[in-house]
């Protein structure tokens, strides 16, 4: 058999699990891992910072479905993946993230560049291995593969010390692999099927409420294909945009704390609410003793602990979504339920996601608005954290699952763009547009360079308000109106304390995103008024390779309908003052 | 409530931070951890006993369940077990009446004295949770100079907890 090092095991190893692109950041514990890559099929992406490596990883596992990877170098370029791992442990994607370590001999030592990488990430990881040695190498990178892709996915680290990639193996890819200790479950039991049939099938007013589940086991038809047999209006997650058909009249629209009206409504006063993949997150349930108190739940998950984790399940079913629900779909009766469509049609009309649309301003959904007409929903949008992302989620019509990808658990600023540029590698003939707010856009801009160097054609929309605006609009609705350091514009010549912000009077924005997409040779363009929003998206899809607008959307626009945090979804906000 | 949870692991370096960096990150309370190998090297035994309600209970071992190194949780629920707890207890014995007093209390508990000395005397004693604080109780006015406790070890009875 041949012998390799370690290093060139592990880069053989990545190609054995037909990885097309890697991200990430040499360094001096990594070295013999990029010496290894010189001159192999691998093909690495250097990013600016490793946080945005990690990001770009799970941006492209998100839109393709396959594992990301990253490699980093040991101390700092670990911790600074520390973001991206939680990123993704709380979303559930699939990454392998392969950081250096120092060398076995002086682990423990407070070596140069020595952190505890796998005492740092344990509880952000779906599972992590330090390889002692180098014979245990290419099993481990099986297993972590193995790991992280099964039952409900996550990221599994891989720490690999200096001398471990130096030592020299013979060296044979595992075609199998088998954990004693890791057995995922992925056929519900039949029993607890037919149970949730019998209680779907004498209920008047259910609801199915999806999460990133459905998608991860790719069940949107099966999805598609229960709620109309039984006429069964679904609502969605953040993370689930996309895995039910928003054009149809069973669509209700994402719950939660910017949900639609209807979803919340129908959520609350439903009978059964029939959870798949999703794991009632408390952005979604609001006050949890208040979380449809009416309803039996129906709880299908393949995480065993994600049942009654929350809320009280009533009948769980533990298993892969698809497999479930095909079995499901045929033990439920054809039922028509039209009193219970007609209530929730009357929902919609009721409050129907809104904004001024009769005025000249540039208001932030309105660019939304645009840009899903002009691409159908068929672009891959990112968005970082904040008013921006929960716009885009209310506003932009995805086509189908895997084209929103947000940080919806973690709640990261800075993921975005990076994510938006994996996904790019990911699906190179899709358009792929990040939708950022001039606050999180700021927190991982630096990754235009890698755009601008790999020719990878991202589009960034900034709604530019000048804050960091969702804490403005909670301190405008809970802090009385103080703006305590949320603004982006605020000079040392500002008013100490200031809540009346006004373009014309507030100094001026820095950075110019115009003139620095420029510096980066990109096209820059500024929007200040609603007319010009549509031909400048026309001119930003036209123009090969990247481009930067930057938006000046209302300064003091809030998303509604609103739950404040820890009050029942009854309780919701529609309005200002209303 | 506390209960006995009975963990079979693998034994490899960091499944122990593992397990107490789960109870610790989801405010799980451990009343005791008893951690050893058994009869197969390649597997080690946690017996925690956890502090909490039902509810608690079910996340506890499912939580221990998901993690990768975990082989088998067993909660012990409906199935017999026995349970036991070994003790080390220093007592103060200042003049001949004390000690005696404990000499006797030892007898009456079962329990052994493997130590001897001018001021103090170690007690050894095994048994269930109730037994060790009855001792302590009763030994108590003599003054206890230091204890030390094992945490609980659990095995059901008969062959309802094996490993397959």
């Amino acid at each position: 058999m041949e012998k390799k090092t370690g290093a060139q095991i592990l880069v053989e190893s990545l190609l054995k699990e037909n990885v097309e692109v890697v991200f990430g950041l040499p360094g001096g514990q990594a070295l013999p891992i990029f010496d290894a890559m010189h001159g192999s099929k691998l093909n690495f992406i250097l990013t600016r910072h490793e946080q945005a490596a990690s990001h770009m990883a799970d941006g492209y596992a998100r839109s393709t479905g396959k594992p990301g990877v990253c490699i980093v170098t040991s101390g700092p370029g670990a911790t600074n993946i520390v973001t991206g791992l939680a990123t993704a442990y709380m979303d559930s994607v699939p990454m392998i993230a392969i950081s250096g370590q120092v060398a076995t001999s002086v682990i423990g030592q407070d070596a140069f560049q020595e952190a505890d990488t796998i005492g740092i990430t344990r509880p952000i990881t779906k599972h992590n291995f330090l390889v002692k040695d180098v014979k245990d190498l290419a099993k481990t990178i099986k297993e972590a593969f193995y790991i992280a892709t099964t039952g409900r996915p996550g990221p599994v680290l891989v720490d690999v010390p200096f001398d471990v990639q130096r030592s020299v193996c013979e060296f044979a890819y595992p075609e199998k692999v088998e954990i004693r200790s890791y057995k995922p479950n992925y056929n519900g039991h039949i029993g607890q099927i037919k149970k949730a049939a019998e209680v779907i099938n004498k209920s008047e007013r259910p609801v199915l409420y999806v999460g990133t589940g459905v998608v991860v086991s790719n069940a949107e038809d099966e999805i598609l294909e229960l709620s109309k047999k039984a006429n069964i209006p679904v609502t969605n997650t953040l993370l689930a945009i996309g895995a039910y058909p928003c054009n149809t009249n069973l669509s209700l629209g994402m719950l939660g704390m910017h949900g639609t009206y209807c979803a919340n409504k129908a959520v609350q006063s439903a009978d059964v609410v029939i959870a798949v993949g999703a794991r009632f997150d408390d952005r979604c349930t609001g006050k949890v003793c208040d979380f449809a108190r009416k309803a039996k739940i129906i709880h299908v998950d393949i995480d065993p602990a994600a049942i009654s984790k929350i809320v009280d399940v009533d009948i769980p079913v533990v298993g892969d979504a698809k497999t479930i629900l095909k079995e499901m779909v045929c033990l439920v009766d054809r039922k028509e339920r039209k009193n219970w469509i007609k209530t929730v049609d009357a929902w919609k009309e009721e409050h129907p996601l809104s904004y001024e649309r009769n005025d000249d301003n540039l208001h932030p959904q309105y660019v939304i608005e645009k840009i899903s007409e002009l691409t159908k929903g068929e672009a891959i949008i990112t968005t970082e954290v904040g008013q921006h992302q929960m716009w885009s989620a209310q506003y932009y019509k995805a086509k189908r699952s895997r084209l929103f990808l947000s940080s919806g658990g973690l709640g990261t600023m800075g993921f975005g763009y990076p994510a938006a540029i994996g996904a790019k590698f990911g699906n190179p003939n899709k358009e792929v547009i990040a939708v950022a707010g001039d606050g999180s856009f700021q927190m991982n801009m630096q990754e235009m360079a890698v755009a601008v160097l790999n020719s990878v054609d991202v589009k960034v929309v900034i709604l530019n308000n000048q804050y960091l605006g969702n804490v403005r609009q909670w301190q405008e609705m809970f802090y009385g109106k103080r703006y305590s350091h949320s603004c982006l514009a605020k000079r040392k010549e500002c008013p100490k304390w200031c809540n009346t912000p006004n373009r014309d009077a507030c100094p001026v924005y820095v950075p110019d995103f115009v003139k620095w997409a420029e510096s980066y040779g990109v096209l820059g363009i500024r929007v200040t008024e609603k007319k010009d929003v549509e031909p400048a998206l026309k001119k930003m899809f036209e123009t090969k390779g990247s481009a930067v607008i930057d938006m000046w959307v209302e300064i003091e626009e809030n998303i509604f309908p609103m739950v404040p945090a820890g009050a029942s979804l009854d309780d919701m906000i529609t309005r200002m003052n209303g | 409530m506390r209960h006995p949870v009975s963990v079979l692991v693998e034994n490899k370096s960091g499944v122990l931070a593992r397990i107490s960096a789960l109870f610790a990150a989801r405010g799980f309370n451990i009343a005791s951890l008893c951690v050893s190998e058994t009869e197969d090297a390649a597997i080690s035994r946690m017996t925690i006993v956890v502090k909490g309600n039902e509810a608690i209970l079910e996340q506890v071992t499912k939580q221990l369940n998901k993690l990768v190194d975990v082989i088998k949780v067993n909660d012990f629920k409906d199935i017999g077990y026995i349970e036991k707890e070994l003790a080390l207890i220093k007592i103060n014995t200042v003049n001949k009446i004390s000690r005696d007093e404990i000499i006797r209390l030892t007898g009456v508990f079962r329990a052994k004295i493997i130590d001897v000395s001018p001021d103090s005397v170690i007690v050894e004693i095994s048994g269930d949770e109730n037994k060790l604080n009855a001792f302590m109780k009763a030994v108590l006015p003599y003054g206890l100079k230091e204890t030390c406790k094992t945490g609980v070890s659990v095995l059901c009875r008969g062959n309802s907890g094996k490993v397959k």
